[in-house]
């Protein structure tokens, strides 16, 4: 069976995952150490602990990811998280940097190595690359390759891929984007966040409702019209080409997120070892319902069987999904 | 401190991209790199000017490297990666799986589009060879510090984005092709028509990105003009200078001028307005990268 690698970005949100039927779980400590550095989320020491005994009890398994990249200077906060992360009894840490890559190499050999989303890693030489050089065992692919580019990089290197198939897309190639950082500071690279809500300010003019980050603006809804976060990519922007015909709208994506759950027969043909859902941001309600169906689909598609039609739809931001880079036509 | 002129990052006729580079010889710049960055479909159209342009350079005495592809997907793409090695010049690595075709014992550059964030990537890189590395456009001067004393301990030399629009990102998808409602495998080359790229602006008209094909760039042009004394006192030895159409001579001597103390960072940045696409100037050295030290 394809493995389902679930977000948690609670202790509590953890338990519904894995009660709901997650093969592994991936988590971050409370610090810049993670990309899901936002307020109110992840692990303490203790917390993590505690949540890879309850995993490890039920048969789960805990991935801790410590991806964003260490600021120079401050390595130490990144080497003590991996640290804590093989003390807590963690069954991988996915890692992005390859700095962190190497030292968690040379220093933790036992502790399994997958690699971040955040690596970019797009191709076989960057696989094997990373394979070679730093013993990972697993990479997260990123979203910019479709199905039959998935499985010709399968056929060319030895280590496991595990792919996203639900919740928030990245539509430029993760770990390589600064847009959050020319508009905000902060980035998910250097601080863990995109388009964080500390930058976002609305304002209400009794018509329309605007939306900005960092001071630009992302989108302006009417009032009472649903207004989606102002993730700067899923901005509705205006240019004009040479001759001054302006267009206005979605110019990188719409607010859309993704869902390939049709195309899971596709991704384990593919030869992909394991599916991962985005959203530790996300409440434990929304985790546990996302997994369920998600385990019945690889459950089903396991046994011949065709997916069972879920509930995942009215679950996606908008009420609008993508298969996104997935499809070549989305390019 | 010197000045390295780096890959265009836009799509340029044959003809531009051979005066552009004969432009170069006789100009302050140390170094040039050059090859396709962006996108492997424009590369045919004007792979012929690279050869004369490379024998110009170095007869006239620049290092010349060759740049990668920023993000390299295709099968004929890690072959156009594996074959840069076949051609006697460094290589300036954009997209880290250029490093599994290195021959052995091979030196090259790091370009701005790998992620060199901390004193532990910038040795692993180094010990495989690297001795120049640009670092991330968006690291701030404190870690530039850090890193450009770690670089001195390996012998690499460390360049900064010193002018141009900033790199932001890269994509699966082309969002030049997207604005004229075709699809990356049918853009019929449509990123040819900006040759600075295509500007985006925000429904209320402030002016904010650039779209280049695959890639997002800053509408503002950076430029480390009013920073030259800062870095250079953390230790970097090159500013990157990216090509842009107009008077590039002119920008060029500009920040030779500027580098040798004889133009201060606030002359320069002045000169540099009317001479950038858009006329708008950024440097970070504010709260976001999109800030502007001069006001």
């Amino acid at each position: 069976m394809m493995e389902l690698v679930c977000p948690a970005g609670t202790p509590a949100a953890l338990r519904a995952a894995v009660e709901a039927g997650a093969h592994a779980v991936y988590c971050g400590f409370a610090d810049e150490t993670n990309a899901r550095n936002f307020p109110g989320l992840n692990f303490t020491r203790e917390d993590m602990a505690e949540a890879v005994a309850f995993a490890h009890r039920r048969g789960a398994k805990v991935l801790v990811a410590i991806n964003t990249f260490p600021r120079a200077g401050a390595e130490p906060l990144w080497h003590r998280a991996l640290a804590d992360a093989e003390q807590a009894g963690a069954d991988a840490v996915i890692l992005a940097d390859i700095g962190l890559l190497a030292h968690a190499a040379e220093h933790h050999p036992g502790l399994r190595r997958h690699l971040s989303v955040q690596a970019a890693a797009a191709n076989p030489d960057a696989i094997n690359l990373y394979a070679e050089a730093f013993g990972v065992r697993r990479v997260v692919l990123p979203r910019v390759l479709t199905v039959a580019e998935i499985a010709a990089i399968n056929r060319e290197i030895d280590v496991e891929t595990e792919v996203f198939v639900f919740g928030g897309l990245c539509v430029m190639a993760e770990g390589r984007c600064s847009l959050s950082s020319y508009a905000t500071g902060q980035s998910p690279n250097m601080n863990g966040v995109c388009s964080p809500a500390s930058h976002v300010a609305y304002s209400d003019d009794g018509r329309d409702l605007t939306a900005r980050l960092g001071g630009f603006t992302i989108h302006r809804t009417p009032k009472g019209a649903p207004a989606p976060y102002p993730t700067l990519c899923k901005g509705c922007f205006t240019s004009a080409d040479g001759k001054g015909a302006a267009q206005t709208g979605h110019i990188f994506e719409d607010p859309v997120s993704l869902d390939a759950t049709d195309l899971i027969p596709q991704l384990a043909r593919a030869g992909v070892r394991a599916l991962k859902i985005e959203g530790r941001q996300r409440s434990r309600a929304y985790v546990a319902q996302v997994v369920r169906a998600f385990r019945a689909a690889v459950e089903a598609q396991a046994a011949g069987q065709p997916l069972p039609r879920s509930a995942l739809a009215r679950l996606t931001e908008g009420q609008a999904a993508t298969t996104g880079a997935y499809a070549k036509t989305w390019r | 401190m010197d000045l390295t002129v780096g890959p265009n990052q836009f799509f340029w006729t044959a003809e531009a991209v051979s005066s552009f580079h004969a432009g170069l010889c006789d100009s302050p710049a140390a170094r040039v790199v050059l090859g396709e960055l962006v996108c492997s479909k424009r590369l045919p159209f004007w792979q012929d000017a690279i050869p004369p342009a490379v024998e110009a350079l170095l007869a006239a005495g620049k290092d010349v490297a060759l740049t990668t592809l920023a993000l390299i997907t295709l099968k004929r793409e890690r072959k156009l990666t594996s074959d840069l090695f076949d051609m006697g010049l460094p290589v300036e690595i954009n997209d880290l799986s250029a490093l599994n075709h290195l021959p052995a014992g091979r030196e090259f550059w790091v370009g701005p589009l790998v992620n060199v964030y901390n004193e532990g990537t910038l040795r692993w890189l180094a010990r495989r060879g690297a001795r120049r590395v640009c670092l991330p456009p968006e690291l701030p001067l404190a870690s530039i510090a850090v890193l450009a004393a770690a670089a001195r301990d390996e012998g690499v030399a460390v360049e900064v984005w010193g002018h141009g629009r900033v790199p932001l990102a890269i994509s699966g998808r082309c969002y030049h092709a997207r604005l004229h409602d075709r699809a990356k495998d049918s853009c019929q080359f449509v990123c040819g028509d900006d040759p600075d790229g295509r500007d985006v602006d925000t429904v209320d008209g402030q002016k904010f990105l650039t779209v280049n094909g695959v890639q997002t760039l800053s509408q503002s042009i950076a430029s480390m003009a009013r920073q030259v004394e800062a870095l250079r006192e953390a230790g970097v030895s090159s500013l990157r200078i990216s090509p842009q159409t107009g008077d590039f001579a002119a920008i060029l001597a500009g920040y030779a001028d500027c580098i040798a103390n004889r133009l201060s960072g606030a002359d320069l940045a002045r000169a540099l307005v009317p001479l950038v696409p858009g006329g708008r100037l950024s440097d970070g050295a504010g709260a976001t990268g999109a800030a502007w030290s001069g006001g």
